[in-house]
């Protein structure tokens, strides 16, 4: 092997930064799934008869369901009953404000650089943080209701909103839909909830933080998102966990739901602990995110930047009912040391002149692993639909991996489709032609990354892009930053 | 400025060179020419440190410094500036920020304050009218789709904002037809300095119309076998370089 391969190996072995524990007490059910932790949840979370009947469903179907092993990802079987299924840390009270959450939460949020405070109100960001299994603050609140805006944490939104909790839950992901969705449905612990009235442009970004902290946990999050006619919003949501040496599952479902003339723009940055350099713990990221258009001339557009987890599993999608629809997907997915990644997505043509846009970028590195699976469908009834898909890879040193697996099934004649694929290595020249420049190697591959990246990060609000440019940066290099 | 003693480089298991000695001081532009496979471009890789060029045997100093102990970006911070024969692109990677960030490691390494974006701006701009470049060019990637032209005229551009000490120009005037090699020719000629020696890797001698060197080497199965003032390089033209390689031959019977 080169020294350049050398080198690309150096600058690929990164430490995670988000790995500490915070020592706080916390309220946990028994280890294990049955009918009664289910019950337990959803005593402790104060729901409504219909929750528990839903959540009951959920779990009796999920009994029926076989895990899903047509991934290109490998893992051991999941003891499911080895999972603790909900963890909260101890809140005296309900906190009021922000003031009263406990400062301990407050000072892990800050080590993460979540603003959470009022005084944070320039940055324009209203953010809902969800610890482990239960949402803990959410700010500018008050700001929003003014408005109509319900933004909230999901248990709130199922006890103070339940007419639109029972509309919209399960109305784009139902339980059915897949063995991960049946068991977050069944088990679900919190996640945020958000509803723009009719004709209301959202004045700031909406943003969660989810953190994964308890020993032995899993994540069960839910998000739902309902934009009404004429609205828009634009959500963040961004993820981090301690290091721990066994694997934790987080297994979320999100829906988004666009009436006619409504845009959701949804954004993550996942950073998950991906486990050491040898592959030994991690996240297993197994997640459903799915957006419907309902109403004519809706969009909705997902943008993400994982660089994070052991496993990753998810095809954030958009089914475009309305007529005029439009769905997009930016993607940046690295994986590095024994990473694995399977992600992509699913455009689901229904309407006409419906319109999707598929920009995935893959990386690997180390002995990392990344798959892009996509499907595109045009039904019958799509007359002049149209699909552009593009899927880049991006391979860094000679142990990775890059695979593509697109599908695309057209029903109707009038529809046009585009696709483009590319597997492109990080040359040795590139990083020498920098290096002869002056530039180091680490602030080269850095670079060149993250030119790679570039059309997917223009679609990222500006001050998440530049925290998905640093993300890259740290998740590659030993230093630079 | 530059000391090359009996430098021996071998790429894989191949020697291609089989000790080199060259000197350049400041001021001074040398020509190093021959045929295709006598190694010149490898002697140009090797002192920018090229990885998988492995030097054996040999030395090379700049200004007094070991150049071979240096890594390849130290030695650019230093002040050497090779141009390539294929310029690399780098997608996604706009030219402006690209050049912005190399000017700026190289003046922290000098110790001088980092240009910001305005000020870099006004310099480019400036260096540009030099090699007749178009502006628009600036904010597009890294040599992506360039004409072969553009992509020399970059290369000398960047020496220009780099500034170096000692600029290694390997065939900097290949592929270009005779309008863009005057441009380039000028470009190299604005840039030569007191203070500042050129080494120029050619295969042909046309270069040498434009820009005229004191020095012609000529290298033939890495070796440098003859060396001469200017007038050399016409001598070669005239002759070819059959008549040396024959030489060459003989002597190492």
């Amino acid at each position: 092997m080169s020294s350049t391969a050398n080198q690309l190996q150096e600058i690929t072995a990164q430490d995670y930064k988000y790995g500490f524990v915070t020592d706080i007490e916390a309220d946990t059910v028994p280890c294990g799934l049955n009918e009664d932790v289910i019950r337990l949840i959803s005593t402790k979370k104060n729901e409504p008869e219909f929750m528990l009947e839903w959540r009951l469903k959920a779990y009796r179907h999920w009994l029926t369901m076989e895990e899903p092993r047509w991934a290109n990802v490998h893992y051991p079987p999941i003891d499911y009953q080895a999972i603790i299924y909900y963890s909260a840390p101890k809140l005296k009270a309900k906190p009021k404000s922000i003031d009263e959450v406990d400062p301990t939460l407050l000072a892990t949020y800050e080590k993460l650089g979540i603003p959470l405070k009022e005084r944070e109100i320039l940055a324009g960001v209203a953010v809902d943080a969800v610890f482990d299994s239960i949402s803990v603050a959410t700010t500018f609140k008050a700001k929003l209701a003014e408005m109509g805006i319900i933004f909230c944490a999901f248990s709130e939104a199922v006890r103070e909103h339940p007419d639109l909790v029972q509309q919209y839950l399960g109305s784009v992901v139902p339980y059915t839909d897949n063995f991960f969705a049946a068991l977050n449905s069944a088990v679900f612990s919190d996640g945020s909830f958000c509803f723009i009235p009719k004709g209301v442009r959202c004045p700031m970004e909406l943003s969660t933080y989810f953190r994964i902290n308890a020993a032995a946990t899993g994540q069960f999050e839910r998000t739902l998102i309902i934009a009404e006619e004429g609205s828009y919003v634009s959500y963040l949501e961004g993820c981090t966990a301690p290091i721990r040496d066994e694997n934790q599952l987080h297994a979320a479902v999100v829906e988004l739901v666009a009436l006619d003339n409504a845009r959701i723009k949804y954004s993550t940055v996942q950073n998950w602990y991906p486990g050491d350099k040898e592959g030994k713990g991690g996240i297993y990221n197994f997640v459903t995110k799915r957006g419907k258009c309902q109403g004519v001339n809706s969009k909705i557009s997902w943008t993400q930047v994982e660089t994070g987890s052991a496993i990753t599993w998810k095809y954030p999608s958009c089914i475009l009912m309305g007529d005029n629809s439009v769905g997009e997907f930016h993607s940046v997915a690295l994986t590095n040391n024994y990473q694995q990644a399977d992600t992509g997505t699913k455009m689901i043509h229904i309407g006409r002149n419906t319109r999707s846009t598929i920009v995935s970028k893959g990386i690997s590195a180390g002995h990392g692993q990344n798959t892009y699976r996509g499907m595109v469908k045009i039904l019958k009834g799509a007359e002049q639909a149209r699909n552009y898909s593009r899927c880049d890879s991006l391979l860094l040193g000679d142990k990775c991996g890059a695979h593509t697996f697109p599908l695309i099934e057209v029903r109707n004649s009038t529809a046009i489709m585009e696709h483009e694929a590319s597997t492109s290595k990080i040359g040795e020249d590139q990083i020498f032609y920098c290096q002869q420049r002056g530039i180091p190697a680490e602030a080269a591959v850095s670079m060149i990354v993250n030119g790679f990246c570039k059309e997917v990060f223009h679609e990222l609000p500006m001050e998440f892009a530049v925290e998905a440019q640093k993300l890259l940066g740290v998740s590659l290099e030993g230093s630079v930053g | 400025m530059l000391e090359i003693r009996n430098l021996h480089a071998r790429v894989e298991d191949a020697e291609i060179l089989h000790g080199i000695d060259l000197s350049v001081k400041a001021g001074e532009v040398h020509a190093i020419m021959g045929p295709n496979g006598s190694g010149k471009s490898t002697l140009a890789k090797v002192l920018a440190g090229r990885d998988g060029y492995l030097v054996t045997e040999g030395s090379v100093l700049f200004d007094g410094k070991d150049l071979l102990a240096m890594l390849p970006e130290d030695r650019a911070r230093e002040g050497l500036f090779l141009g390539f024969q294929y310029p690399i692109e780098i997608p996604g990677v706009s030219n402006m920020y690209f050049l912005k960030t190399a000017l700026n490691e190289i003046r922290k390494h000098r110790g001088m304050p980092e240009l910001d974006a305005m000020d870099f701006l006004t310099l480019a701009k400036e260096k540009m009218k030099m090699v007749d470049m178009d502006e628009s060019l600036i904010n597009r990637s890294v040599n992506e789709g360039f004409s072969g032209g553009e992509k020399k005229r970059n290369e000398i551009f960047q020496m220009a904002v780099l500034e170096p000490r000692l600029a290694i120009l390997d065939e900097t005037d290949s592929g270009l037809d005779i309008d863009a090699l005057k441009v380039v020719s000028q470009g190299i000629n604005a840039l030569r300095r007191g203070d500042r020696a050129m080494i120029l890797v050619t295969h042909y001698q046309r270069l040498l119309n434009y820009v005229v060197p004191d020095f012609v080497h000529v290298m033939i199965d890495g070796q440098v076998v003859k060396s001469g003032g200017k007038e050399f390089a016409l001598e070669l033209e005239d002759k070819g370089y059959a008549w040396l390689e024959e030489g060459e031959k003989a002597r190492s019977y």
